[in-house]
């Protein structure tokens, strides 16, 4: 199984609510697995902050001080057939502040479940490739954990629907993907009798604005190496900015760019193992007129990384085929 | 890609379809309801007792000209223009402040405390700037609309309207003017007709008492508040309930009113309820001598305390002297084996809370940018009072005597904190934490259970048919900050008993005003 750190998982902490969706990894990168592969692991993920946006303000908060994020998330990747792989995941997550007296809170996030499929995978000539994929994913939570404590929440407790479109080209191993996705999110309910986000409202339905994303990721892709770097970019259509000196609350505008990297190693002499690693940053990018044109607000800036070690198993089907694309071939 | 992700987000709302829907429109428990039917007219309300004016005469109103005028017959004129164009939106406007003019600004009010609900950002040098009144705009914001501030708000603003709402209904009984429906009879009604005179208009009476209130108590959401109050009174004119006489008339009272509770909220002692300096550590300094452990500030920077001096304001149901006589003995000593104990219980409730636990501390919590608590039991009685369909000036009242047994009981709460200045539990053993944000003022006793004991009291006398539903509310209210890690028990049980012996005062009030 070919994992990479997924962008919402960088956001993990990037966002200050510190929970992200995690997804199960595979659906944000152009790597899949061959018919009857079967590939599962756990994915170690560490996200802190000790400055985030205040709306556009970026401020620390001495009764906070660092805020941690914390995962550890079991996924698993089903190849059903070469083109068409299908993707399970679900993290147990703990958040601590580091100053103030606000106890930290745990338990198992969402379930996420993608499909992936490869509709176009077109060698352009010799060298080079393009292909293309379309990702469904579907997201809920496991249990009823409390969602209105931010930024020590476990998650944002909506269901969601995402829906992904990728491009992937790649010259000799040299790649870059691009994709983008749109996430519907459903309302929530909070423990909360009544609430005020820009005006009172009687109940404690909230109405969660949906998000885009988008991601590019380019570096090398070998046969037992992959590296990379990414840049993402998570947008929420809607919500609006904490106000000055208020606590952040689950319908918030968060939006937020990271730079990350990252690699995949697969072990050449037990190819059924492989480690990987990442890291993320969460910035603000100015552009010449001094606007925002990588906008991050109401989120943590978090710096983040992940491990992780997964195991592939190759059936007979697939064994076949193994002995050449037990790697990171897509 | 952009036609591709439209498919993907119907595809995706099919899905979600069968979870919950695929339309984001959020439940709000009062957006539609029907209009305000009352089911006793309280027609005699003329002759209630007013909480702070002398006699239902004090503010006087003019004699109304005749619905024979011609002026009249122009005004009958303005409705039947209105009525003869205007928007969906004005219409939903009518539907919405039919649902009764009380219960709208009650829900107004609530909004406003929410939105000033923020504690303000510390300067540079780690002081905190405090909201000016004079300079209400400016960061910070005026007001800080915390519990104690709130108490005393919605307090003035129910009493005001009560007050200004039974001068009202006496003026309908002497000057027995019909409302425009009963004048012409072809004139359309979009709300359901009723036999009470129309002059002064009660709705007018209930927002011009709000704005003028809420000039003084919320000065920097004026415009809001009086685009409010200009819809209010425009949905009065296109419904053909009021016109616009009844209107002005109405607004005039219900402002003349106000200013009486205004003159006094201006010397009630709230202004200086912030103390300075010497005051903040003439309060540790006096806990020292005593040789007792003085409450600190968990905030960082470390705050000065929270209206330290709100003791000392002016209450409506007692004197000063009452406000110490409802003093409680002192709490277990910290150094005494019983504070070690409840210390133990504090910490054991947090160190494995269930997850019903934390909702019932989340449920009650109504911190930073919420309502508070006070707001939380009006929205309480707002859901009940909705179903008893009680007359506007009921309304009033009933949220009148509710306000005012809260906003006594912040002063007998905060006399009590400051006068005991009583460590959190997080002090006595740091490694409590909580599960909701630590106030800023200190333990005992518990602004919660006395607020909530008060509160359920009123109600209970109110509507004996939920008595007990308001008392387990009370309970569970109180032990929410038990559960949470921030009050002690004997702070929330004292709490309780307090507030719920000074909502006696209320309920004698509300034996004694002619209103049973």
């Amino acid at each position: 199984m070919l994992l990479k750190y997924s962008p919402t998982c960088l956001l993990v902490g990037a966002l200050l609510a510190s929970t992200c969706q995690l997804h199960a990894q595979t659906e944000t990168d152009a790597i899949m697995m061959n018919r009857t592969q079967f590939c599962a692991g756990f994915l170690y993920n560490h996200s802190s902050w000790n400055e985030y946006w205040e709306g556009t303000r970026k401020r620390n908060n001495l009764n906070l001080g660092t805020v941690t994020n914390q995962s550890v998330m079991f996924m698993a990747n089903y190849g059903i057939t070469d083109n068409l792989n299908v993707m399970v995941g679900a993290p147990y997550v703990w958040t601590n502040a580091s100053a103030g007296t606000l106890k930290g809170m745990k338990g198992v996030q969402d379930l996420s479940l993608n499909v992936k499929w490869r509709g176009l995978n077109y060698a352009i000539n010799k060298k080079s490739k393009l292909a293309l994929y379309a990702i469904g994913g579907f997201s809920t939570p496991l249990q009823n954990y409390v969602i209105d404590y931010l930024p020590l929440s476990v998650g944002l407790g909506s269901t969601n629907f995402t829906g992904r479109l990728m491009v992937d080209y790649k010259y000799n191993r040299w790649f870059a993907t691009l994709w983008g996705a749109y996430t519907y999110r459903n309302n929530i309910k909070l423990d909360r009798a009544d609430y005020y986000d820009t005006e009172g409202h009687n109940g404690n339905e909230v109405r969660m604005p949906d998000q885009s994303t988008f991601q590019l990721r380019a570096g090398y892709r070998g046969k037992y190496l992959i590296a990379e770097a990414t840049l993402t970019r998570l947008h929420t259509i809607g919500g609006f900015d904490i106000t000055r000196n208020n606590m952040p609350f689950p319908s918030n505008q968060m939006n937020s760019s990271v730079a990350g990297a990252g690699f995949k190693y697969t072990l050449k002499q037990h190819t059924n193992l492989s480690f990987l690693g990442s890291f993320g940053y969460t910035f603000r990018g100015l552009d010449v007129n001094g606007n925002y044109f990588l906008d991050s607000r109401n989120v943590g800036k978090s710096t983040s990384f992940s491990g992780g070690i997964f195991y592939a198993i190759y059936t007979k089907k697939s064994a076949r085929k193994t002995a050449n694309n037990n790697t990171n071939q897509p | 890609m952009k036609k591709i992700s439209k498919q993907h987000l119907i595809a995706a709302c099919l899905g979600a379809w069968l979870f919950s829907g695929c339309s984001k429109d959020i439940y709000d428990r009062t957006a539609s309801l029907p209009a305000l039917i009352p089911a006793v007219a309280d027609g005699n309300a003329g002759e209630w007792k007013p909480y702070l004016l002398a006699t239902n005469e004090d503010v006087a109103v003019a004699a109304p000209i005749a619905t024979n005028n011609p002026d009249y017959i122009a005004q009958i004129n303005e409705i039947k223009a209105a009525q003869a164009d205007y928007t969906p939106e004005e219409k939903s406007r009518v539907d919405y402040w039919s649902a009764g003019a009380v219960l709208r600004w009650n829900e107004i009010m609530r909004e406003l405390v929410a939105k000033r609900n923020l504690p303000p950002y510390q300067n540079d040098d780690g002081t905190y700037p405090l909201p000016n009144a004079n300079n209400p705009l400016a960061y910070p914001i005026f007001p800080f609309a915390n519990p104690p501030y709130a108490a005393r708000a919605y307090a003035y603003v129910a009493a005001a309207q009560y007050d200004a709402l039974v001068a009202a209904y006496h003026y309908k009984a002497v000057y027995n003017r019909k409302a425009p429906y009963a004048v012409d009879s072809t004139l359309r009604v979009m709300i359901p007709k009723n036999a009470l005179p129309s002059y002064p208009s009660e709705d007018a009476v209930v927002a011009g008492a709000a704005v003028e209130m809420l000039k003084l108590l919320f000065p920097a959401d004026q415009d809001y508040i009086n685009q409010r109050a200009q819809e209010h009174m425009q949905a009065r004119i296109l419904s053909g309930a009021n016109v616009r006489s009844d209107l002005e008339a109405g607004q005039a009272l219900g402002r003349a009113v106000a200013q009486k509770f205004a003159a006094r909220a201006r010397t009630d002692r709230a202004g200086a309820s912030a103390g300075n300096a010497a005051s903040w550590q003439a309060l540790v300094d006096v806990t020292l001598a005593r040789g007792e452990v003085p409450w600190y500030s968990f905030e960082l920077p470390v705050r000065p305390p929270m209206l330290p001096a709100f003791g000392k304001v002016k209450s409506f149901l007692i004197d000063s002297m009452g406000v110490i006589a409802l003093r409680p003995g002192p709490p277990p000593l910290v150094e005494s084996e019983k504070m070690k104990q409840e210390t133990m219980e504090v910490y054991d409730f947090v160190k494995n809370p269930t997850r019903e636990r934390i909702r019932i501390v989340h449920f009650w919590a109504d911190g930073v940018g919420t309502y508070t608590p006070p707001g939380h039991w009006n929205a309480i009685a707002a859901d009940d009072f909705i179903k008893q369909n009680i007359s506007e000036v009921r309304w009033a009242r009933n949220l009148a005597l509710l306000n005012m047994a809260m906003f006594d009981a912040a002063i007998v709460c905060w006399d009590t904190k400051f006068f005991y200045f009583n460590p959190r539990p997080t002090q006595l053993n740091p490694s409590i934490k909580t599960l909701t944000g630590i106030p800023n003022f200190p333990a005992y006793i518990s602004g919660h259970s006395t607020f909530s004991g008060a509160a359920a009291t009123i109600l209970g006398h109110l509507s004996p048919a939920n008595a007990q539903k308001y008392k387990d509310m009370a309970n569970e209210a109180s032990m929410s900050r038990v559960y949470g890690g921030i009050h002690y028990r004997s702070d929330c049980e004292v709490g309780l008993e307090t507030g719920i012996k000074l909502a006696a005062y209320a309920v004698n009030k509300a034996k004694t005003d002619g209103a049973e």
